[in-house]
């Protein structure tokens, strides 16, 4: 059969960096072809030439044995070719109709906008592959997962035959990845054809039929869920032997280190979002708070991190009261804390490395004498921690903002590990980080717990919480709706349980 | 396909390469050459606006293009001896020995520091609320509120040496001003009020409670007009040449508060706060820093420090207080420390930029008759390129820096 998309020596430099080097794909006509690779590996780069974002140095695209130049979306939208970028393409304040709309407007008499005929044509696409997307409802009353599916539908609508997903399941629940991949099935059986671009090695095995790993630029190889598995994919993608089952010893609990006790929090819009949530962890276990964004995680974490007050309930660390207390109290009281967004949160991107190093360290011996700030121990710190914790940088006086997101991440768990803790507070350790870094982060957090260190683990990636948790709690909607042992946890039994189903 | 080359081979670079790759990417590059590009607009300027070049254009091109180089010759070299000096005039001067002369041909120099220094201080104050992520456009009013308490200090105590009395003075400025930076910045903190408003709210609080005192409490009582009387001698800041030279310690006390602001941003813990919640106070917060009270001691330094631009303006210059004893130096400080990248050495050497100019642009509208504001103009053109570094960028063909690390500022804009 004649692919009906052929990518032929796709090149693409940026200063001082090769981003695309020679690569050729196909894609069949109804297939779902997964893309996998680590961030950086030039994934979303050649994804982003096919849809006329980048203009490539080298190579020729051709459409059904049609050799095609796109410069523009517009031209790739011509093509039949359509993106789902990671980030939603959306306006909340408007209805799907508008959305899917937008800058192909329908008019009467020239200037008057016809919403009715789209409307009844975003039905009609909807009841085709069942995506249960009502035209009328506006974008920010609906989940996330109904969201991508006016994404979806917005290229449909546009009749493209050939679909690129930017890492469609990064922001959904375990049911939510099902439903979108039943979607895609059927997308591709009435003769769409699929790109997808994923680091999830569990996804691509499932739902893919043909997988092609990019490294550094390059195709590594084209294989099949069938001759391949995990490790063989995750070797490729990271080009050494990783491990991905970490070696857990049984968990030797001590005392307790935080007691969370009918705990009350409001989130910045004055919304109940923790709505009396009670549990401990003790030293030498992690507990793993497992559920979907937005499910009162962050609110959560920033009371138990001082950076908000409860407005009810008890918070104790190491026995002390902390409901009032300063995040630097905490701090010094012996907790680490690697924020959610490290971006935001974690770093000054503009600082060098070493500053951002003694970034909560700054104002205590060794590293300042009275107000004098001590360079050179900063300095002597920055190698230390560089060495130690694999920083990957030419100096430590550059800015921080200029790593990549892995080492940026090592920045913040050097930082927060070369002090003495006794509790751990890890928002979303892994998120948005490669293989390599994601072994490398997992490895550190075990090795803390079997130093006696109370870990609490927030994190959206069912995968990760139980991979890492000793104990694993379920938030729904501001509470915690089940407390489990992660011995014997499955999947499914989470999955439900993040979905706020409470068996019997 | 050269240009295709040129990318292709980014590793054999020579030495020669790299030095130029490093000028193109460095941000000073972009200053100096926002400045040479000012100039020569500011040329074209001079020559489209002068009414001589239009008559040359009438008699033939060639003339025409002739005048219009004269006019730029003309109103540059006016420029140069009103901020620099004369050569011919400093020349013939020591020649004669006569030492009013040879004061005569240096004053235009000294005078240009004299200019430079209140440029300094309110610079040094814009800069150190930029590095905290602070917009303090009421530099103009805690300038005069500084002025009005030094003046206090320097009138109403009497009988005390110079080595207490000009401490004392300035230390007046300092607290008055920032008692005037500390209220938006108060505000700021406790109810979220943004600095931006408040401050230009409290810069014309500032220039109306200026000119109560001035026509009451601080009036001179044998004179008419709203001019305070004049300061105790022992007050005034030590001049080292006779006159018409006006040359005095301020520079000097300048430069140092420039060195203290520098140490006390980039060597104390302080500074190190001040500046993560400048640059992110999201972080600063995260890592135990507290925003408010950085917020607050901010607003109160960068008010002091404006208020000691008052001060030396009163105890080195004027000797008195008077209505607009201020040229706007509080507002042009604000463009003075971005150009400066908001660090002590660049609004040093960006407030003797600004003082020459200033100086100059007097001579040359006398001497060249060129209306003083095209000074402005050259101001503001060097600005804009400033704050639209890409425009540089596109004309020179330079290469974007990597990250630029003192990239800090306008943030506070987002209210946050």
């Amino acid at each position: 059969m004649k692919p009906i998309l052929e990518l032929k020596g796709i090149t693409k430099r940026f200063p001082g960096v090769l981003a695309n080097d020679k690569i050729n794909l196909t894609l069949n006509k109804g297939e779902i072809h997964a893309l996998l690779g680590e961030n950086g590996a030039g994934k979303s780069t050649l994804m982003n030439i096919l849809y006329g974002l980048y203009e490539p140095d080298e190579g020729e695209i051709f459409v059904e044995g049609k050799k095609i130049n796109v410069s523009s979306p517009r031209d790739a939208i011509a093509q039949g070719i359509g993106m789902v970028h990671q980030h939603f393409m959306l306006v909340p304040v408007f209805t799907v109709t508008e959305n899917v709309m937008l800058g192909d407007e329908t008019t009467k008499v020239g200037v008057f906008l016809d919403r009715k005929s789209p409307a009844a044509r975003i039905r009609e696409i909807s009841n085709e592959y069942s995506l249960a997307v009502n035209p009328d409802s506006y974008i920010k009353d609906l989940p996330v997962g109904i969201q991508q599916r006016v994404e979806i539908i917005k290229l449909l609508y546009r009749e493209a035959d050939i679909l690129i997903l930017d890492e469609p399941t990064a922001v959904l629940t375990p049911q939510e990845v099902d439903e979108l991949f039943t979607i895609m099935r059927s997308l591709v059986e009435s003769g769409k054809s699929i790109i997808f671009i994923t680091h999830k090695l569990r996804e691509v095995l499932t739902f893919a039929d043909r997988i092609t790993v990019i490294r550094g630029g390059k195709v590594v190889g084209t294989t099949t869920p069938k001759e391949a598995d995990q490790n063989q994919l995750a070797a490729m993608m990271v080009g050494r032997e990783v491990s991905l089952d970490v070696n857990k010893k049984p968990a030797e609990v001590n005392e307790k280190v935080l007691e969370v006790e009918n705990l009350v929090v409001l989130d910045d819009l004055n919304h109940v979002a923790v709505n009396n949530v009670s549990f401990d962890v003790r030293g030498g276990e992690i507990l793993g708070i497992a559920g979907v964004q937005g499910n009162g995680q962050t609110e959560l974490v920033k009371a138990i991190t001082g950076l908000s007050h409860p407005i009810d309930g008890k918070l104790k660390l190491m026995g002390r009261n902390i409901n009032k207390a300063s995040p630097r109290l905490i701090t010094e009281i012996g907790t680490a804390h690697i924020p959610e967004d490290r971006q935001q949160d974690g770093l000054v991107l503009t600082a060098t490395i070493a500053d951002n190093l003694v970034l909560n360290t700054y104002y205590l011996d060794p590293f300042a004498k009275s107000v004098i700030v001590q360079e050179d121990k900063i300095l002597d710190n920055a190698e230390k921690i560089i060495s130690n914790f694999d920083v990957r940088t030419p100096s430590p006086l550059i800015p921080v903002g200029s790593l990549s997101g892995g080492n940026q991440q090592k920045v913040i768990v050097g930082r927060e590990f070369s002090r003495p803790i006794k509790f751990l507070v890890a928002s979303q350790p892994t998120r948005g980080l490669d293989v390599g870094s994601i072994e490398y982060i997992h490895t550190r957090l075990l090795e803390k717990r079997d130093d006696g260190i109370a870990i609490l683990l927030v994190s959206t990636e069912l995968d990760e919480i139980l991979k890492l948790s000793d104990r694993i709690a379920v938030m729904f909607d501001g509470k915690i709706i089940s407390i489990i042992d992660a011995e014997g946890a499955t999947k499914e039994q989470i999955g439900l349980l993040m979905a706020g189903v409470v068996e019997a | 396909m050269s240009e295709k080359e040129k990318n292709q081979k980014p590793k054999n670079k020579d030495a020669g390469k790299i030095f130029l790759d490093e000028i193109s990417k460095s941000p000073l590059t972009v200053t100096i050459l926002a400045i040479v590009s000012g100039l020569i607009l500011g040329g074209l300027l001079v020559a489209v606006t002068s009414e001589e070049v239009y008559q040359a254009f009438g008699v033939s091109f060639w003339s025409g293009v002739q005048a219009s180089a004269d006019a730029i010759w003309a109103t540059y070299k006016a420029l140069f001896y009103g901020s620099v000096g004369n050569p011919g005039k400093i020349i013939s001067a020591l020649k004669d020995g006569d030492p009013l002369a040879i004061r005569r041909a240096f004053n235009p120099f000294f005078d240009s520091l004299v200019v430079s220094t209140p440029y300094i201080f309110a610079g040094l104050a814009v800069a150190l609320g930029f590095r905290v992520g602070l917009f303090n456009i009421g530099v103009e009013g805690q300038l005069f509120i500084g002025a009005a308490t030094t003046v206090t200090a320097a009138i109403f105590l009497k009988g005390l040496p110079s080595i207490i009395h000009i401490p004392i003075s300035l230390l007046a400025g300092f607290i008055g001003g920032g008692l005037w930076g500390f209220i938006p910045g108060w505000l700021k903190a406790a109810t979220g009020g943004h600095e931006v408003i408040n401050t230009i709210m409290m810069n014309y609080i500032a220039f109306r409670l200026s000119e109560f005192l001035l026509r009451g409490p601080l009036k001179n009582p044998e004179g008419f007009t709203p001019v305070s009387a004049p300061i105790e001698e022992s007050a005034e800041l030590f001049r080292f040449f006779d006159n018409p030279i006006r040359f005095h310690a301020g520079f000097f006390i300048a430069l140092v508060v420039a060195y203290l602001v520098y140490l006390f941003l980039f060597k104390t813990t302080w500074g190190f706060t001040l500046r993560t919640v400048g640059a992110n106070p999201r972080a600063a917060k995260y890592a135990g820093m507290n925003i408010m009270r950085s917020t607050v001691i901010a607003m109160f330094l960068s008010g002091g420090l404006a208020g000691l631009a008052g001060a030396n303006e009163v105890l080195g210059v004027n000797h008195n207080l008077a209505l607009a004893f201020s040229s706007g130096y509080g507002f042009d400080a604000i463009a003075l420390a971005l150009l400066g990248k908001n660090h002590p050495v660049g609004v040093v050497l960006s407030a003797l930029l600004f003082g020459f100019l200033r100086n100059g642009a007097i001579q040359m509208q006398l001497s060249a008759g060129i209306p003083i504001d095209i000074i402005s103009v050259l101001q503001a053109l060097i600005l804009a390129f400033i704050a639209a570094p890409a425009i540089i960028r596109t004309i020179y063909r330079l290469k974007e820096p990597d990250m630029d690390i003192d990239s800090v500022t306008l943030h506070g804009w987002g209210g946050n």
